[in-house]
């Protein structure tokens, strides 16, 4: 389980977060919502282990983070991928890091880019690709070191429509083939809502948690077409818009 | 399709320096002095004296490329390093300081240091690329995203990975223009350094011939100069395009 307990972060004068406390469950998706610069994304890197709060704490596991954290992967809107390594490199960086050995790594990486659909493009540097398959590589590189926790930060902002749901299903199905605990940070209504087992709104700058909503019907591709769907994007949207001018 | 656009570069290169040339020999018409001799007597010149050329080019070549590796080696790491906050108090007043100095000065003073052998030319020459070098390798070091570094971080990386992975493949483009406006610099500088206390390099021998009138041997040494520096910058773009094939 995350929890995140009464964490507020400022830089220097700038009151980014304010006391936020929220829990995900251990296999449960989150999607954390709100407008831009309230927080959202300084959240999810305190959350990584990467950013210190200026106070309050994260627990994984009852354990207090205190460091990047070992077990998570985060997936970072423009700047995940790096772009003077090739898409076989780029997924296999964290396995390199880590010291595995080539052959198991080649076996893995290949096993990934075949699953993504990205074997052909192995060699190509990013700047090649789409945005949805910068996307793949991204996503595989993130669970080439089978993370127990994915932190994704406004993954599919860059996206057109009709790929930016293509890839919510893929992010889907992915959440639940792997039982991951997934924290999603979002600014599409429609996407917290399709994506987030808990969806918890966030209020504009410095960010304070509004309202926490479960979404128990999350899980399924045709979710989109059902009517408890819009019930809640419309719940959501109007918990947003109160009190916003 | 790569291909055909560096035929086309090449092409466009050839058509730049026929023009020149044209522009030359007209030039030399029309002044018809003996100080502006026309191309096509340079280049018998250069080949009738290539034997003589090719020894002192060679002195050249080594000076220059002695200083580049002296000052990239010290530059590249002081630059690099410079991301670090506790790094950069230490070099960056130093270099600061000591940067809008005019390094050429320092000639006398390094012959008295080190004696009128070569490594007094190359440590001049050094000195002057270490600054350029070390200035931008710094400042693109430092520009380098903090949201790659996270990225990184959250895979686990070590301080020694995230130099090894992100920094210094991110800073190379930048590192890599520095280093080939370096090489201008540098044959700028061989030149000078190449006119006091010495009988050997092409320096030697533009000055040499400049005070005997022999126009002939200047212009040929002058053109294997530029020879020289062109060599040089050629090398490093086709080391750019191996080295930052993601651009």
């Amino acid at each position: 389980m995350i929890s995140v307990r009464n964490v507020s972060k400022s830089y220097g004068d700038v009151r980014a977060l304010e006391d936020v406390s929220l829990e995900v469950e251990r296999g449960e998706s989150c999607a954390i919502i709100g407008p831009s610069g309230c927080g959202k994304s300084t959240l999810l890197l305190i959350i990584s282990g990467l950013l210190q709060p200026s106070s309050g704490e994260v627990y994984i596991e009852n354990k207090i983070v205190g460091g990047p954290v070992k077990n998570a992967a985060l997936i970072l809107q423009d700047y995940g991928l790096f772009p003077w390594k090739t898409v076989y490199d780029n997924v296999a960086l964290g396995l390199r890091i880590r010291g595995v050995e080539r052959d198991v790594e080649r076996e893995k990486v290949e096993g990934l880019l075949e699953k993504f659909g990205l074997k052909r493009f192995d060699r190509y540097y990013p700047k090649h690709l789409s945005g949805g398959m910068r996307q793949r590589v991204a996503i595989a590189r993130a669970l080439a070191v089978e993370p127990e926790i994915l932190l994704m930060d406004e993954p599919l902002s860059s996206l057109d429509a009709l790929s930016r749901e293509k890839m919510q299903n893929f992010l889907l199905n992915l959440w639940k083939e792997t039982k991951t605990t997934m924290i999603l940070v979002t600014h599409s209504i429609e996407e917290a809502v399709f994506l987030g087992k808990k969806i918890v709104v966030l209020t504009p700058r410095p960010g304070r948690v509004k309202a926490i909503v479960n979404n128990p019907k999350v899980g399924k591709e045709d979710y989109r077409q059902e009517e408890v769907y819009f019930e809640k994007c419309r719940e959501i949207r109007e918990i947003i818009e109160v009190g916003a001018t | 399709m790569q291909g055909d656009k560096r035929d086309n570069r090449g092409w466009s290169y050839l058509g730049t320096l026929i023009i020149l040339l044209i522009l030359w020999k007209g030039l030399s018409v029309l002044i018809a002095h003996p100080a502006l001799p026309s191309p096509e007597v340079v280049l018998a010149s250069l080949i009738n004296s290539a034997h003589e050329l090719s020894r002192h080019a060679a002195v050249s070549l080594l000076r220059v490329v002695y200083a580049l590796l002296l000052a990239f080696s010290l530059a590249f790491p002081a630059g690099i390093l410079s991301r670090e906050d506790t790094v950069d108090r230490l070099i960056s007043p130093l270099i600061y300081l000591l940067y809008p100095i005019p390094h050429i000065v320092l000639l006398p003073l390094y012959i008295l240091l080190f004696g009128i052998g070569d490594f007094s030319r190359v440590a001049l020459i050094a000195t002057i690329l270490f600054f350029q070098i070390a200035v931008t390798t710094r400042d693109a070091a430092r520009q380098v995203s903090e949201y790659y570094i996270y990225s990184i971080k959250s895979l686990g990386a070590s301080k020694l990975d995230v130099y090894r992975y992100v920094i210094i493949p991110a800073a190379m483009p930048k590192i890599i223009t520095a280093l080939r406006i370096s090489v201008g610099t540098a044959v700028a500088v061989l030149f000078f350094a190449e006119s006091f206390a010495t009988n050997t390099g092409l320096g030697y021998v533009i000055l040499d011939s400049w005070s005997r009138a022999d126009y002939e041997i200047m212009y040929a040494a002058i053109a294997a100069m530029a020879l020289l520096g062109f060599s040089l910058y050629i090398i490093l773009e086709i080391a750019e395009r191996r080295i930052c094939r993601w651009m």
